[in-house]
């Protein structure tokens, strides 16, 4: 074990996957010479040279194509993405190709692909460079769309979805590059994709919650605990697929949930899980389920203001306040 | 944060409430505690007390208003807070009633679009809508439970409506339906509470499949013989029956006592004191403690030896504990428990089922209320033991709860009568409801 954030987790897992493994590249904007926008290539250049570190043109329907086209034909690309607002430009070759070629030329071919995002918002982007979409891609069948809350789950869930034949859009979340925690050193450690994970135990509540609202949980955890309410935190990890097994688990314990994203409220993962938590526990249910989300409208630029439509700790406090005394 | 003031329900079957009269007027500070307003049921005419502290920002609902049980009736708020009517609104919303849009008397609002909302909010009035279509919609299962509520309601075989339930808007929440079931064991209603479905059988257990077949077995000697001796007394003795019920509260008072002193070797059971209140009252009705001879002679016991029934696998046994009258209440629980542990596994000695001149079956243990026995022959009754009970019961005209037991003799028509034999069960509650008697 080794302390470390997040964003080293991230890089020491693609390093060691491409030791590991020659036919594993990475392609995007800025990753080689200049070591990433957010520093996760640093050194990767000169290490694996720029045949395997190739920096792209400013176009990211070409980097996607591109990476689908080299992992069809036997390489291992990871594709990283500035963030997931420039998906958009790329969507057609993300949700038409990656997600159904497998499946539509009757699984000829298999698809080893990494798409890698930055999600979220706060850091004064402006409203089109800081949404959390990431409910969107998780909507298509074919993809595994996964989103680490700690350095350890980052290292271990990116390097499954190196070694994972089908397409996985990996979502990082930029304000928790700096995140520190404990992961282990071992090249072989994997996470498994598509399992959700307890992260806190508790039996008063349930707080689902996933990438940047986990440690946001895990700390309003800590608030409810002083007033005397034990929350347990289940981190999804994965949003599709969407392991509802720990979720259910606990609910049926706790008979209370909030869940927690950053994204939008409507149409999002809370709306998901929520609804999961109807049909598969309806009979446990104890009082209904609270969302914390962002607020729907364009995210501010103005920092306060931008601070104010994000969820915050505080949020996932009072929602589980007033689930548990609901 | 704004507080919202609904209307309570002051009775079980209250479910309006008409609002006669505001006593604090929008804009009055109002404290913990303060008297709000006054409201008529159909009972009385009451105070609302506020439960939060601040200023009565806002009335829902005009005096003389009936308004349904839970509706939202006022809005507190802190001091110098301004909610906005999309606040309020939400949380009159979220409470569950219609609008809270109501403009605030003699509030201007800046510039004429605030004025033209107050206007459209005004052609609403607010008391039709509290008492409009949604009010006459009540939750699924007529009480306003949560799911997991109602499914333990099921499971447990309660009426979801007489529990109070103490979620939002008075929803019924797991919470609530085990405080229920706690004062149904507080009140000695144990069995009702631990009920889990059990009445509903599995459909599988139906299903004609899984029938076994019919099985033949040979009756052990024992078995055949209680057939014979039953048989002989049922069909040959002319059995007939008294029952009583005995006061057991002191004796089940002083047995409590007693087994403080003793060690867990030697407690008593509730079946040794009635052996030695049996063996006593036979003492002073020889005639029950008699065996006939022939048909012209009537053998009185000189001893007085009490059979105690003992089930054991495959049928019953009688030990004997002889001279009962004569031994202290410890050396009959120690003779009895030690004999029916050893009838139990098949070591018992043969002058232990021997001699017995009256017999007891106590069958309190499996709670059973009343039953007759048949008597164990040649002797002339047996006395027949139910289970000690908290059961309502009339003292000096009051209904209250007593500790009862009851008996019933089975006489033989043939050595005594009706009243000798009632005497000889009175004779019993003598030492039975005074137990110190037991100990002299």
């Amino acid at each position: 074990m080794a302390r470390m954030t997040m964003r080293e987790a991230i890089s020491k897992a693609i390093w060691e996957e491409m030791e590991r493994d020659e036919n594993v590249f990475i392609m995007g904007e800025e990753v080689g010479l200049w070591g990433g926008t957010y520093a996760v290539t640093k050194g990767f250049y000169d290490r694996f040279g720029e045949k395997r570190v190739r920096d792209t043109p400013i176009a990211e329907a070409a980097i996607i194509g591109g990476a689908i086209g080299a992992a069809l034909t036997g390489l291992r690309p990871i594709a990283e993405l500035m963030t997931i607002n420039f998906a958009f430009v790329a969507m057609d070759h993300i949700v038409n190709e990656a997600a159904k070629l497998h499946y539509m030329f009757g699984g000829q071919f298999i698809l080893p692909l990494v798409i890698r995002v930055v999600s979220g918002g706060g850091r004064q982007l402006g409203a089109t460079h800081s949404q959390t979409p990431d409910a969107i891609f998780a909507h298509f069948p074919g993809l595994k769309v996964v989103s680490p809350g700690t350095p350890a789950d980052a290292k271990g869930l990116l390097k499954s979805a190196i070694r994972s034949d089908d397409p996985v859009f990996f979502i990082e979340n930029a304000t928790l590059y700096q995140s520190k925690g404990e992961v282990p050193d071992d090249e072989d450690y994997l996470e498994p994709l598509g399992k959700s994970k307890v992260q806190r135990e508790g039996d008063d509540v349930t707080i689902v919650a996933y990438s940047k609202m986990v440690p946001a949980a895990l700390e309003a955890a800590e608030m409810l605990s002083e007033d005397g309410i034990e929350a347990e935190v289940v981190d999804l990890r994965s949003i599709r697929p969407l392991d509802m097994d720990p979720v259910i688990k606990s609910f049926k314990r706790t008979n209370r949930a909030v869940v927690a994203e950053e994204g939008w409220r409507s149409y999002g993962i809370g709306a998901e899980v929520s609804a999961r938590i109807y049909e598969l526990a309806f009979d446990f249910v104890d009082a209904p389920v609270k969302r914390v989300a962002q607020a729907e409208v364009p995210l501010p630029y103005n920092a306060a203001l931008e601070q104010l439509a994000l969820p915050q700790t505080e949020d996932i406090y009072r929602a589980a306040k007033e689930v548990v005394h609901g | 944060m704004a507080d919202l003031v609904t209307m309570p329900k002051l009775g079980f079957d209250m479910a309006e409430g008409t609002l006669i009269r505001w006593v604090k007027v929008e804009g009055d500070s109002v404290a913990k505690g303060d008297v709000i307003a006054e409201i008529e049921t159909d009972k009385a005419t009451v105070e609302v007390e506020s439960s939060f502290a601040g200023l009565m920002f806002r009335h829902l609902v005009e005096e003389d208003t009936a308004v349904p049980v839970n509706a939202p009736i006022a809005v507190i708020v802190a001091e110098g807070e301004e909610p906005s009517e999309d606040e309020i609104n939400a949380l009159v919303g979220d409470a569950g009633g219609k609008t809270a849009s109501k403009p605030a008397k003699g509030e201007t609002k800046t510039g004429k679009k605030a004025e033209e909302e107050v206007k459209l909010t005004v052609s609403k009035p607010v008391d039709e809508k509290i008492k409009g279509e949604d009010a006459d919609v009540s939750p699924a299962g007529g009480v306003r439970s949560s799911p997991l509520a109602r499914r333990m309601a099921d499971d447990h075989e309660i009426e979801l409506a007489n529990v109070e339930g103490s979620g939002l808007q008075g929803r019924v929440v797991k919470k609530d339906i085990e405080t229920y079931l706690d004062s149904m064991r507080a009140e000695g209603r144990d069995e009702e509470a631990e009920v889990v479905g059990k009445t509903l059988q599995p459909l599988t257990a139906f299903s004609v499949g899984e029938v076994p077949e019919d099985e033949v077995v040979e009756m052990s000697r024992l078995r055949q013989a209680i057939g014979r001796r039953m048989q002989d007394s049922n069909q040959n003795f002319p059995h007939f029956y008294l029952s009583r019920t005995y006061q057991t509260g002191e004796l089940m008072q002083l047995r409590k006592e007693l087994n403080q002193l003793l060690p867990d070797s030697d407690k008593l059971s509730v079946n040794d004191f009635i052996i030695k209140g049996v063996a006593l009252a036979l003492r002073q009705y020889p005639n029950l403690n008699a065996s006939l001879e022939g048909e012209k002679f009537i053998r009185r016991h000189g001893h007085v030896n009490i059979g105690v029934a003992v089930a054991v696998e495959g049928g019953l046994m009688v030990v004997v504990c002889k001279d009962a009258d004569r031994k202290p209440l410890r050396l009959i629980a120690r003779e009895v428990r030690d004999m029916a542990l050893r009838a139990r596994e098949g070591k018992v000695k043969n002058d232990e089922i021997e001699g017995s001149t009256f017999s007891i079956s106590n069958l309190g243990m499996y709670g059973i209320d009343n039953f007759a026995a048949i008597i164990n022959p040649p002797e002339a009754g047996i006395l027949a033991v139910s289970a000690v009970q908290d059961v309502p019961v009339v003292v000096d005209g009051e209904l209250t709860v007593g500790s009862r037991m009851k008996a019933t003799l089975s006489a033989d028509h043939r050595v005594t009568d009706g009243a000798e034999a009632a005497e000889f069960m009175q004779v019993l509650a003598n030492y039975l409801e005074e137990p110190m008697r037991l100990l002299l």
